[in-house]
């Protein structure tokens, strides 16, 4: 099992001094974090997408190289990447560059955004999120697969004989987890494609996820890629830890009652009760991220946002200090236990290229000489690509042809 | 025996209500037209007012609390809801608009609905008619003809001489309770994480699910 750390970039004033960090002094902040992330033994950072303020993460990838050449163990991700307002042909381009340049330890998770007006700046209809989101993953999905495609849809310009460079490390797509709050047909977009699904869990009540984990683990067996048991599931959480419970209930409540999404609503108390949100001591926290599984099942990432709402960058390397220290040990040993052997661990880079190639040696994707075009002549590249997966239970229900997943 | 659930919303702000009461003598005759024709009643009521924190919270965070989930799943899977508001400023009360706003917009739809509103004058009547209603015809809903007004003298002798408040709910109650007694909506009711477009379907390019 993973545990890690998500952001969403937020740059918020500190309720306790009045202050407010600068975009710079908050990016460099969120370096440290990450690295610490890693110095303390989590395994995931992921990194969410804003294009306005008081946000500053507006490209991920360009972050995320960065930490990759900081760190060598961390796992890097995204919460989220935006499917709708971002052009599949650059996503597919940017995170295949990212997983050459961090070795293999990038994946990303896609969203749809909820921010209203970001969608117009790029073109695009928040009414139509959905059916974006559905074309424009089917077309990245496309561009990692198959060295030359050939494409139209609605929502983008067509592409005749178009090459998604560079391809993909060792030939294997990373892996994408999707993420929503409540609409099923994300689950079943994550299911179809025997790709994860990430409950963000913190801003809703437990039922919400549960039904969501449920349904997207019934279409997971449904479209052929293992039982419901062995889907690929992600959680968000929240925490503020201090050794003695009283005292983070105290220190947390002036960022909780004037943080953005939920400031100024419901109290700490009845926010805690009612969503994951977990204020207290570390014991606290282990006893109610254990509770998770009774009703998602043995799962396989878990997320914790700890360093949003103003906090500053101090309380928040405490935070991770005691992830590390005294949560995620005990969190490891106890999830291992009783966790059928048919459940896997979250896809890494080197569980798929064992997957895709088992023994043999993984493609290493070479060019020919250029000849300005991919229509005439068949491959732009001296070898072929990886062997589609096996398993997929498209059969009889695929009328298209020629589309390898 | 056939059973039909009946839901209450009644708006009032204070202890005791007006509208409450105008509320009580909907359900009341509502429910006994219907056991007059075999038909079981299960009423569940709501005050408004007991959820006030609950609303503004859903409207901010966007998740209703469990006891007002309580409340929206029983108004979801209603046979009838009958709502009460008070008359503020020439129309419903703020609080009543804003538990409207947090009900599913396709929550209402096929739902038979007896209006009820109270105010200090009866110039106020026709805000049922230019102000509620729209809401309920909006969401699909299935608002009754007669709409019931109760003024502050309704209440008293001074009321009005040609049909009296008891009259008219009576009236309301009878469109309503014809309403109810056909319909089978709280067996049809639709589960909001029930997938209804698998990936064939939404991709354009499948077939066979």
């Amino acid at each position: 099992m993973q545990f890690g750390i998500f952001t969403v970039s937020d740059i918020t004033q500190d309720p306790t001094t009045g202050r407010t960090p600068s975009e710079a002094e908050r990016i460099q902040a969120t370096l440290t974090i990450a690295k610490h992330a890693e110095e303390v033994g989590l395994d995931v950072f992921a990194l969410g997408e804003h294009h306005n303020p008081p946000f500053w993460s507006s490209s991920p990838t360009t972050t995320l190289a960065y930490i990759a050449g900081q760190t060598s163990t961390l796992q890097l991700s995204t919460a989220t990447t935006l499917i709708t307002t971002n052009d599949p042909v650059k996503l597919a381009e940017d995170y295949a560059m990212l997983q050459h340049v961090s070795g293999g330890r990038a994946d990303l998770m896609l969203g749809r955004g909820n921010t209203g007006p970001v969608y117009p700046w790029f073109g695009k209809d928040i009414r139509q999120g959905l059916p974006i989101a559905i074309e424009s993953y089917e077309l990245l999905h496309r561009l990692w697969r198959e060295d030359v495609v050939d494409w139209e849809g609605k929502f983008r310009t067509p592409l005749q004989g178009f090459t998604a460079t560079p391809r993909p490390l060792d030939g294997v797509p990373p892996f994408v987890w999707h993420g929503s709050i409540r609409t099923p047909e994300v689950a079943e977009q994550a299911a179809f494609y025997g790709d994860g699904f990430f409950a963000n869990h913190i801003f809703w009540p437990a039922y919400h996820t549960q039904r969501m984990i449920a349904l997207y683990r019934q279409r997971y067996e449904h479209h052929g890629h293992g039982t419901a048991a062995q889907a690929i599931v992600g959680l968000g959480g929240q925490v503020f830890m201090r050794k003695n419970s009283q005292d983070a209930v105290n220190e947390f409540r002036p960022y909780f009652d004037n943080a953005p999404v939920y400031g100024h609503g419901p109290s700490m108390e009845e926010f805690t009760q009612q969503t994951p949100l977990t204020v207290g001591s570390p014991q606290e926290v282990i006893d109610r991220t254990l509770g998770f599984r009774d009703y998602v099942g043995d799962y396989q990432r878990q997320m914790w946002l700890i360093d949003h709402a103003g906090l500053p960058l101090k309380t928040v390397l405490e935070q991770l200090d005691l992830l590390g220290e005294e949560v995620v040990p005990v969190l490891r040993c106890e999830f291992a236990k009783d966790r059928p052997a048919d459940v896997p661990d979250a896809p890494t880079h080197a569980s798929l290229v064992r997957a895709a190639y088992g023994d043999d040696a993984p493609r290493q994707a070479t060019p020919n000489a250029n000849r300005g075009d991919n229509l005439t002549l068949g491959s732009p590249y001296q070898d072929a690509p990886a062997p589609a997966a096996t398993g997929s239970a498209f059969g009889p229900a695929a009328t298209r042809k020629a589309v390898v997943r | 025996m056939t059973t039909r659930k009946l839901v209450v919303i009644s708006s009032g702000l204070s202890t005791p209500s007006s509208s409450r009461q105008l509320a009580d003598r909907l359900l009341a005759d509502s429910a006994s037209l219907l056991q007059e024709r075999g038909v079981e009643v299960e009423a569940q009521v709501f005050e408004l007012r007991d959820l006030a924190h609950d609303i503004t919270n859903h409207l901010l965070m966007g998740f209703a609390p469990p006891k007002l989930q309580d409340a929206l799943d029983a108004v979801a899977s209603a046979d009838g809801l009958i709502v009460v508001t008070p008359i503020f400023t020439t129309s419903y009360a703020g609080l009543f608009k804003s538990f409207i706003d947090v009900i599913d917009p396709q929550a209402l739809t096929d739902l038979p609905v007896l209006i009820g509103a109270t105010g200090g004058t009866p110039r106020h009547s026709l805000a049922i008619d230019y102000a509620i209603r729209p809401l309920f015809t909006y969401l699909h809903a299935i608002p009754v003809t007669t709409g019931v007004f109760a003024a502050t003298s309704d209440w008293g002798g001074g009321g009005d001489g040609v049909r009296s408040l008891p009259d008219r709910i009576f009236r309301g109650a009878t469109e309503f309770a014809d309403l109810v007694g056909r319909t089978d909506r709280s067996a049809l009711v639709g589960d909001p994480f029930a997938l209804d477009r698998p990936m064939g379907h939404l991709l354009g390019g499948l077939a066979g699910e």
